[in-house]
């Protein structure tokens, strides 16, 4: 599947996302590691003073994606512009982009002063000079007071912030994160996705983030491009992204949703009636290749058109379900409650229609009428669910 | 907002990050402690080598030494009567002489094991595990045949009605046949191949162990390829380098096989000369007291050398 301008794109636009030119902007590339290839086609605006993340599963390229930004990678074919300025065949160091590593790569044997200092060293910056935008950085990530200390003195918390400052004393363009808190404890990674947000609020430099992490991503990003096998399946704002996935994949990949296969009977606009019919194929269900019904419900469709007739998956997200004892007017259907789980602000319901089809229902109140065994009918908002084309019958 | 981690936990950190850099680039200075605790037991495991240092090294040693202050016999061998005059023997002129030549030939060849060695070294290491090790067989498979066998080879090579004299004046590049054997010249080339491995090879795991990311980040910090490698490859590969250097020189200050052949009889160094007195000359005591020369010289360079390097703490060999 090639990646093509979405409607949510040009919403983007309009939400004025890009007041002036991008500040990166891939267009065409392609990166080809002998015969796999790793980034297909991808075209990628970065704009101005953005945090734009990279999501996707390990291999799906996205830390390919950023190291051709930096340089470390040459792109196979297409042309990468930052700020207008066309970079395929410069060094990384004739870039004005600086990275973030995923290991610190702190210089070993340099002090924390000294590695925060390299960058303006390099230039030939005067002393004096270096030593007043070294204290700057350093006060900026919180290190005052460690500047004599050795990398291998310092806890995965503390590297990373002596990596950020030698990154940003530079005064980037774009800063390029690749996964940089995959190394810390869960506890101290959340405490630095809200400092590094931080940062970037009040330095306005345009982070450009590789991650694996959907929360992560969630909590941190202006945009996420979620990708796949070197494609950015889509690229939104997280609300977006989680309200209307566009594909399959992201609805997967991005929080938990249920997926009903079905066919399109009819559409009104937007609104479209779908006839749920699980095939069962995963779970060995199918009935002699017989596919069984569920029956009929109501949805959006998302940007992708999906005309009568065509193979769509209906994806809603446990939240947005609604459980009731009787059938209700729009439309439902029947379940039964197999197992829930107590988390504290959330309970957690798995339930199976008919059909075999799990389903996940989650809501914050408590467990009453969710006893193991209870046969309920489920039923959603057409508003509250998304209809996206089936990719798995998609040429 | 900071995030203050128990000491354990930073040690523990501080554990791992040595394993990324070979453990070698800083010496655990913090859990005293612990290590109080463990210290026996350290001892005990250290006893069978301290065993064989005492055996194999420091008796032998402080038996050259104890021969060193004893009296020649009148036909050769070693008269147990305490003197001087090994020492007072080699103050003669003569033998400062032999003893900065011999300096001055382990110095060049230790330069050049470090001119071609490190690019070589560098070269392999950049090549994936398998390459690698093909090639440092390759450097290897010299050290297969015999020692004589291949110095009387660079004889042959370099006589002067051998191959290289013959090319030399077949095309008239010189008149008369070049005098090869026995200079300075061929003892330094003879010492050159018969070192270079022992030089390549730390080096090569020194570079090996260097973190291609670190390359990285200096280049992404603006730094080009020649300011990259004085700042970051050189430092970081300075253990390397130092144990070829001391890997290179000692053996190449001590040898006699190489210049007794290739140097002939023409040329003394200090290994063939304490060579002859335990062999030849039979003059134990004046073999012994040279010995202890250039060791206590060589043992002061070194020391001198770490210092000035800021080597101390620094995982040798």
């Amino acid at each position: 599947m090639r990646y093509n301008w979405t409607n949510t794109e040009i919403s983007f636009y309009k939400r004025g996302g890009f007041l002036s030119e991008p500040i990166v902007t891939l267009s065409h590339v392609e990166k080809w590691y002998g015969n796999n290839h790793v980034v297909k086609d991808m075209n990628l605006e970065i704009a101005q003073g953005e945090f734009l993340t990279l999501l996707g599963p390990s291999g799906c390229g996205k830390t390919t994606t950023l190291r051709m930004i930096a340089g470390f990678e040459n792109a196979t074919e297409g042309t990468i512009l930052v700020q207008g300025e066309r970079v395929e065949d410069k060094e990384p160091y004739q870039r004005d982009v600086n990275t973030v590593f995923q290991n610190y790569s702190l210089f070993p044997h340099m002090t924390v002063y000294d590695n925060v200092a390299y960058g303006p060293t390099i230039r030939k910056m005067p002393k004096s000079e270096i030593k007043e935008r070294v204290k700057e950085m350093l006060e900026m990530v919180q290190m005052s007071g460690y500047e004599k200390r050795k990398p291998d003195e310092l806890s995965g918390g503390q590297k990373q912030r002596v990596a950020i400052a030698r990154a940003l004393i530079n005064n980037p363009k774009v800063l390029l994160l690749d996964e940089p808190l995959g190394a810390l404890d869960l506890q101290l990674r959340k405490q630095m996705q809200i400092e590094l947000k931080r940062l970037q609020k009040k330095l306005g430099i345009t982070f450009v983030y590789v991650t694996h992490d959907q929360e992560e991503a969630m909590t941190m990003s202006d945009r996420i491009a979620v990708m796949k096998d070197g494609v950015i399946e889509q690229i939104d704002q997280p609300s977006q992204i989680y309200q209307k996935p566009r594909t399959r994949f992201v609805a997967d990949f991005i929080g938990e949703s249920n997926i009903f296969e079905g066919v399109v009977e009819k559409a009104e606009g937007k609104l479209l009636t779908v006839r749920l019919a699980y095939s069962g194929r995963d779970m060995g269900l199918s009935d002699n290749g017989r596919e069984r019904e569920i029956g009929v419900v109501q949805a959006l469709s998302g940007d992708d058109t999906c005309p009568p007739g065509s193979r769509v998956c209906v994806c809603v997200r446990p939240e947005a379900l609604c459980v009731s004892e009787c059938v209700q007017p729009g439309f439902s259907f029947p379940a039964q409650v197999m197992d829930s789980v107590y988390m504290g602000t959330l309970i957690k319901v798995m339930l199976r229609t008919a059909d075999g089809q799990e389903v996940k229902y989650s809501r914050f109140e408590e467990t009453e009428g969710l006893e193991e065994g209870k046969k309920v009918q489920l039923y959603w908002k057409p508003e509250k669910a998304v209809v996206m084309p089936d990719d798995r019958f998609q040429s | 907002m900071d995030d203050n981690r128990t000491p354990k936990a930073q040690s523990s950190d501080q554990k791992k990050q040595n394993d990324q850099y070979g453990g070698r680039w800083l010496p655990e200075k913090s859990s005293s402690p612990a290590r109080k605790k463990s210290r026996l037991p350290l001892l005990a495991q250290a006893g069978p080598v301290s065993l064989w240092m005492v055996l194999f090294v420091t008796l032998p040693l402080l038996f050259i030494i104890y021969v060193s202050f004893m009296t020649r016999g009148t036909f050769g061998g070693i008269e147990y009567r305490f003197s001087v005059g090994s020492y007072e023997t080699i103050m003669d002129p003569m033998y400062f002489t032999v003893i900065l030549k011999s300096f001055r030939v382990a110095a060049v060849t230790t330069g050049l094991c470090l001119l071609f060695g490190y690019p070589l070294a560098y070269y392999i290491a950049r090549k994936p595990q398998e390459t690698a090790s093909r090639l440092i067989m390759l450097l290897m498979i010299p050290f297969w045949t015999n020692g004589m066998m291949r110095l009387n080879a660079w004889m042959l090579f370099f006589q002067v009605n051998g191959p290289v004299n013959y090319l030399l004046t077949h095309f008239g590049l010189t008149e008369k046949p070049v005098m090869f054997l026995y200079t300075d010249w061929l003892v330094n080339v003879g010492l050159f191949t018969n070192m270079l491995p022992f030089a390549v090879l730390p080096m090569y795991s020194s570079i090996e162990k260097l973190q291609k990311s670190l390359l990285e980040a200096s280049f992404d910090l603006g730094a080009g390829p020649a300011k990259t490698f004085l700042k970051i490859t050189l430092p970081l590969t300075f253990p390397g380098i130092f144990s070829a250097i001391i890997l290179t020189f000692i053996p190449a200050l001590g040898t006699y096989t190489v210049t007794d052949m290739l140097g002939g009889g023409k040329v003394l160094y200090i290994g063939n000369i304490i060579k002859n007195q335990f062999g030849a000359i039979r003059n134990w005591p004046l073999g012994a007291a040279l010995s202890v020369l250039l060791l206590v010289i060589t043992a002061l360079l070194i020391f001198l050398y770490s210092r000035f390097a800021g080597l101390e703490d620094m995982e040798v060999v």
